[in-house]
């Protein structure tokens, strides 16, 4: 829909719907029933719920280290709402709101938090890579995941995420080079949330939107208010159904911020100041949806809090499960390095487990 | 029975699986139209089409990382890097995501992917062509390190690559791509990853080798055996993981050890070859364990490489003297 009137050149940004709620651009607003906005307003509030508590259970040092979403709940939501659900996600690891859309069970994102690998092993049907921590390098893996569905005649599509900082790495580049070359049904996302780590967007990259780098590619690039989950949806949806019936891939940025750390291990009072992020917190994605569903008449307080006091125990509930999961037995160390064991492994696990036993442990 | 070199029989077993199987798919720089650098996958696009086999876009990592993908998603990719040392770009796709995939999603997504590359030195060629890198794979957990040094292992070692489940990276000796030809059977056979293959038996060492360096070793053995001595020679074919017992039983029975390779000694295959030995096999040595190896330098330019490589009269007094220690 955007590819054949958009023009990355000109530095627009695709919105819908502004700060208050309101719906200035009634043309692109999409066709989702009153259930489904209620659906992606709970999912981004959930969200942020689940963000909120592991702040709280690693300030309590039962968490260890955690990437925070808080301000990017419509870039995700808004993109994940728009994939079906045999699509393929290459994640980085602040995905939080599409994994959710996806399937991913709340008991396994924690677990992967919680420190242990088996979170990271989702049912079948979430189709998502897991964490991909070396910046941008999962964009690769999209590429042939794209290929592959292609190749076997199937219409999946494959959705990669990336931060603004990511669009440094070669990886980012590479990919976008070879889904276009290939005319790969694949979306790449980026969003944009103005910081990596500490470094400015603005240092990041010469150019004045991150959408315009498609161009290089010859495929289309958007930039989109990631705060607007009718835009990033309204976006991503188009993106979605080109690449599905075969019009190859394309580029979205989502302009957003990231109002909270980066990591549970950054301070981000160092490189920004309070009145910035204040500016950003009047541009909340999760009250603009609010506004409009109140104006709307399709969501009381009362309804909020109790939907919120519910997930929180939801929360709750799975956290101390996963809590009652314990240490990593010595098995799961050996076993997933190869489909067999080789006999070199075997016997240094061997070796552990007779050292424990000789340990009483 | 065909008489082929080893690049042909590397066609000829990558010609055989994608007729068998249809997820195999064959890409990399140059790798379509032209057939590769070295011809290796020459006239497999013309058969099976530009979705099974095509140029690559000049970009290493995108062909490890677009790979890792097809994997996932139940493709079969053996991707060629044109010569090892360039495959840098590519190695942060093989460390952290190639190697990892299994362990981290518990064993949900696997990446079941063949990575050629011409490697090792001997060809009089550029920077960058002449490296043994192997010790930079068989280092890292969650890939297996395969060195085909003849025809016939060739083809039965990628055949056995092709169809692993784990990501195995392909080294081919380059030297010796056209060096000589033998007999390799039409029909499908596998080679197993992991075993090595005892190539002379012997009675007064073991030397252990592998790639180009095999044929030099058997020179070396000619000399050596002219004069009296016998000599136990095993090809080691799979780098990672290591057939140890095939090595130790040899090293009880000849109480010395020798390894020879041209990839680097500092931190090299040979070290770890060395301590396997004195770990298991102590109390039979008669000799240092030892090993020859390229010294600590980076590949000279043609001009130089003589001083890098193993030479034949360097392996066999190092034999001789071994066995006289």
């Amino acid at each position: 829909m955007f590819r054949d009137t958009y023009d990355p050149m000109k530095d627009d940004m695709i919105q819908v719907m502004n700060p208050e709620g309101e719906i200035v651009h009634p043309e692109w607003m999409p066709d989702l029933s009153d259930e489904t906005i209620i659906q992606m307003y709970k999912t981004m509030v959930y969200g942020r719920i689940i963000d909120h508590k592991v702040l709280q259970f690693q300030r309590q040092g039962r968490i260890l280290t955690y990437a925070p979403n808080l301000g990017q709940e419509a870039a995700q939501v808004g993109s994940g709402f728009a994939l079906r659900q045999t699509d393929w996600v290459a994640s980085a690891f602040r995905e939080l709101g599409v994994w959710l859309r996806k399937g991913a069970p709340l008991y396994k994102i924690l677990l992967y938090w919680y420190g242990n690998e088996e979170g990271m092993h989702m049912p079948e049907s979430v189709r998502i890579l897991p964490v991909s921590i070396p910046i941008a390098s999962q964009f690769q893996h999209a590429t042939g995941l794209a290929y592959a569905s292609k190749y076997k005649g199937e219409d999946d599509v494959t959705i990669a995420y990336v931060g603004d900082g990511g669009t440094s790495q070669g990886d980012f580049h590479e990919a976008l080079n070879f889904a276009a070359v290939h005319e790969t049904p694949n979306m790449f996302f980026i969003q944009n949330n103005q910081f990596a780590i500490s470094t400015r967007r603005a240092h990041q990259s010469k150019v004045k939107t991150l959408a315009q780098k498609a161009l290089a590619y010859g495929m289309p690039g958007i930039q989109v208010d990631g705060n607007d989950i009718f835009a990033v949806y309204a976006v991503t949806k188009a993106a979605v159904e080109e690449a599905r019936s075969g019009q190859g891939p394309s580029l979205i940025e989502a302009y957003t911020y990231r109002m909270g750390a980066h990591t549970t291990a950054d301070d981000p009072s160092v490189y920004r100041k309070e009145e910035e992020v204040k500016e950003w917190e009047a541009k909340d994605p999760i009250l603009r949806l609010k506004k409009y569903l109140s104006r709307k008449g399709l969501w009381d307080e009362d309804q909020d809090a109790a939907y919120k006091a519910e997930r929180e125990a939801f929360v709750k509930e799975e956290f101390k499960k996963v809590e009652a999961s314990g240490l990593v037995p010595l098995e799961d160390v050996f076993d997933y390095l190869y489909a067999e064991k080789t006999p070199d492994l075997i016997e240094e696990y061997e070796k552990i487990k007779a050292r424990y036993a000789k340990e009483g442990k | 029975m065909a008489i082929l070199n080893f690049i042909e029989a590397i066609t000829h077993a990558l010609d055989l699986e994608m007729g068998k199987d249809e997820r195999v798919v064959v890409y990399g720089e140059d790798v379509g139209y032209e057939g590769g650098v070295f011809r290796a996958t020459k006239g497999l696009q013309e058969k099976y089409g530009d979705k099974r086999c095509f140029d690559s876009i000049l970009a290493e990592s995108s062909i490890i990382g677009s790979g890792i993908g097809m994997a996932i998603n139940g493709l079969r990719p053996v991707v060629e890097l044109q010569f090892s040392g360039f495959m840098f770009p590519g190695y942060n796709q093989i460390v952290t995501h190639a190697a990892r995939m299994r362990n981290r999603s518990r064993g949900q997504y696997t990446v079941p992917m063949v990575i050629r590359m011409p490697y090792g030195g001997g060809v009089r060629a550029l920077e960058h062509h002449s490296e043994s890198l192997e010790a930079l794979f068989a280092h890292i957990p969650g890939l297996k390190v395969v060195i085909p040094s003849t025809p016939y292992d060739a083809k039965g070692l990628l055949l056995a690559a092709i169809r692993d489940p784990d990501p195995v990276i392909f080294l081919e000796p380059k030297r010796i791509y056209r060096a000589f030809k033998q007999e390799v059977p039409e029909e499908d056979y596998t080679i197993d990853i992991g075993k090595a293959k005892i190539l002379k038996t012997g009675k007064d060492i073991t030397l252990v080798s592998w790639g180009a360096q095999v044929r030099d070793c058997q020179k070396a053995i000619e000399l050596v055996e002219a004069e009296g001595y016998s000599v136990e020679h095993i090809d080691l074919r799979t780098i990672s993981p290591i057939d140890k017992d095939t090595l130790i039983k040899s090293v009880k029975k000849t109480g010395r050890f020798l390894v020879v390779h041209e990839a680097i000694k500092n931190f090299g295959p040979g070290a770890e070859l060395v301590t396997l030995v004195n770990e298991g096999a102590f109390l039979s040595l008669e000799a240092p364990p030892s090993r020859i190896a390229a010294p600590q330098v980076i590949v000279p330019l043609p001009k130089g490489e003589h001083h890098y490589l193993p030479a034949i009269e360097q392996i066999a007094d190092k034999i001789k003297e071994l066995i006289l220690y």
